[in-house]
């Protein structure tokens, strides 16, 4: 009955030719980087060991392992979310739950937007000026994991906002015609039905304070210490600030050293991010409304 | 006896009632210091860094040499200068040349994710591009500095690998997936109501995409390309590492240059605090802060526009 034209079927081949060019897109800007981290991981992987991971670095950083780097980046993301998390909830639950749509909910949006936009180095510039020297923190575990803190708060804020929004506004309405206050609804309703997508953004976060490496420069890492932390006012050695320092300021490193430090920072961040990813498609799947 | 019961019972709901009502009350107040605190910060950023580096703008800096010498040398024992145009060619050029390279593909595969693959091929690629978006910018500088650098050296016989081309590609390689992903949240913002008249008129696939939804997303896509500027404008560690620090204006992209960001990054920890140096960092940090402040509001600007109009139309429900 109906039959394909010589139109029909031309635009049909230039349908094809269209979305096999953007196809062809897609895959450059995604090809090179699966074969970067290939090239990593075939180069990386030969050094890698439970020894490389617990052990110190020896002779002058040239030989031995990354223990107290991994323990440092460990402190610092744990006291940068221990100050990032109850703030980033508060202003999402602000956000979400109270603002009305005025000029100070803008400023405010605008300023996480901002927060978001600032660059790494002007964040480590204001750890020195403000944590460091102001507070007299020093460069100290606190001084750079509140620098950190500050740097990932619009990531805790928007994904937060995100999940509470998600919440439908009739559970609210029913909590509130039973009598209770803001905050009992709050706390009884939105965040008990909120709280594994609030989980997937501190993930998230983790995978973003882990990586960082300009913001503690300055404020509180430190190229080598023969020792581990004992409190948040030491300073520490850090995952990406050790790769930084064996591929360009540390002499005669060996080839596969600065490989395997940066495979396992990238296998942290990566495995800490699709355990976020795999989170949400698993809370989307189990949506109850 | 019941009556006692129920007076009972009353009193303490009242009692209750006032402490819910306190407890409300501190909890809104603590929730709105944290909702206000994005505000603090970004201010308080902004005074930190200028009360380090105003003092040195109004006394020692002098402005016609800051934009317009190339001579960044505050370091010089006895005629130190503070010319920071060679600083910001090299920033302007690495950040150019990652866009000509970023900003076509990240539309490109910006456009197939949301218009041309199917849902579950969607998917994949946005949880792949999500992933690329992590990676850390320290692992992108070790990756020029180790794997691009021999590359760029071998394939076009220069004696330095870490220069504009070398930062600029990986620059660009870092920026793509957070366009791409900002690019496809605005082209998913478009209704599909949209699609649905396109094509109710005959409109083919392609004219449904690029006589409607793109230019409906025109907005949302060039706020991609702003934000992924501001990204690549403020990025550190990989423009630190891979553009080969030399201070001078490049004539082509094989030539060496220097960052803004980079400089701050390598000389503040030489820098003795409360210094003419130390404050000359913080006059570059002034600058990196308001352009990238610029940037941001520009983007928010035209993504509200287009948010604006969007809104205003019945159907562009949630679904779409």
């Amino acid at each position: 009955m109906f039959e394909a034209t010589a139109l029909d079927a031309k635009n049909q081949r230039d349908e094809r030719l269209v979305k096999g060019a953007f196809l062809v897109m897609t895959l450059l800007l995604i090809l090179p980087v699966m074969l970067i981290l290939g090239v990593l991981i075939w180069r990386g992987a030969p050094i890698l060991s439970i020894d490389f991971l617990f052990t110190e670095p020896t002779q002058g950083m040239t030989a031995g392992g990354i223990f107290p780097a991994l323990i440092g980046t460990v402190w610092l993301v744990v006291v940068a979310l221990v100050a990032s998390v109850p703030i980033g909830v508060a202003a999402a639950l602000y956000l979400s739950e109270y603002a009305k749509d005025n000029w100070l909910t803008r400023l405010i949006n605008l300023a996480i937007i901002n927060l978001a936009g600032v660059p790494s180095i002007v964040h480590a510039l204001f750890g020195v000026g403000a944590f460091v020297l102001f507070f007299r923190f020093g460069t100290s575990i606190l001084a750079a994991s509140l620098t950190l803190a500050v740097m990932t708060l619009p990531v805790v804020i928007v994904s937060t906002r995100e999940s509470l929004q998600a919440v439908p506004h009739a559970f609210r309405e029913a909590c509130w015609s039973m009598g209770a206050t803001r905050w009992q609804t709050i706390r009884r309703v939105v965040l008990p039905n909120s709280i594994s997508g609030i989980l997937t953004g501190i993930i998230l976060e983790v995978s973003r304070t882990a990586g960082e490496t300009a913001p503690i420069m300055f404020t509180g890492a430190t190229m080598f210490l023969p020792f581990l932390p004992q409190s948040v006012l030491d300073q520490t050695m850090a995952m990406s600030l050790h790769l930084y320092f064996i591929s360009t300021q540390v002499p005669d490193v060996p080839d596969a050293l600065p490989y395997g430090v940066a495979l396992v920072l990238i296998g942290m961040v990566l495995a800490m991010n699709a355990l976020s990813i795999a989170f949400r498609i698993y809370l989307r799947g189990k949506k109850k409304w | 006896m019941s009556t006692s019961k129920a007076v009972g019972r009353s009193g303490q709901a009242d009692d209750s009632l006032n402490l819910d009502w306190f407890i409300d009350r501190a909890a809104q107040i603590l929730i709105f210091l944290g909702g206000i605190s994005a505000i603090v910060l970004i201010v308080g950023i902004f005074v930190f860094v200028t009360q380090e580096g105003l003092g040195f703008v109004f006394g020692r800096l002098d402005l016609v040499e800051f934009f317009t010498s190339p001579r960044w040398a505050p370091t010089s024992g006895y005629n130190p200068t503070y010319g920071a145009l060679a600083l910001m060619v090299g920033t302007a050029s690495v950040t150019g040349l990652a866009m000509v390279v970023a900003v076509p593909f990240s539309l490109g595969a910006a456009i197939y994710i949301s218009e041309f693959a199917n849902p579950r091929l969607r998917e994949t690629l946005k949880i792949l591009v999500e992933l690329l978006a992590a990676i850390p910018s320290v692992v992108w500088g070790f990756i020029g500095l180790t794997l691009l650098n021999p590359l760029v050296i071998k394939a076009f016989n220069v004696p330095i690998g870490l220069n504009v081309l070398n930062s600029g590609v990986i620059l660009g390689l870092m920026a793509a997936p957070i366009m791409t992903t900002i690019a496809e949240d605005a082209l998913k913002a478009v209704p599909d109501a949209y699609r649905e008249a396109a094509e109710a008129l005959g409109a083919t696939r392609l004219q449904v995409v690029f006589r409607v939804v793109l230019p409906a997303a025109r907005n949302g896509l060039l706020a991609a390309v702003l934000l992924g500027v501001g990204r690549g404008f403020g990025e550190t560690m990989a423009v630190l590492m891979a553009s080969g620090h030399s201070i001078h204006l490049p004539t082509s992209v094989f030539d060496s240059v220097r960052a803004l960001t980079a400089t701050i990054a390598t000389e503040l920890g030489d820098a003795a605090q409360g210094s003419d140096h130390y404050r000359a960092l913080f006059t570059l940090g002034i600058l990196l802060f308001l352009v990238t402040f610029l940037i941001n509001l520009t983007a928010d600007i035209v993504l509200r526009r287009s948010g604006g109009r969007r809104a205003a139309r019945p159907g562009s429900a949630k679904e779409s």
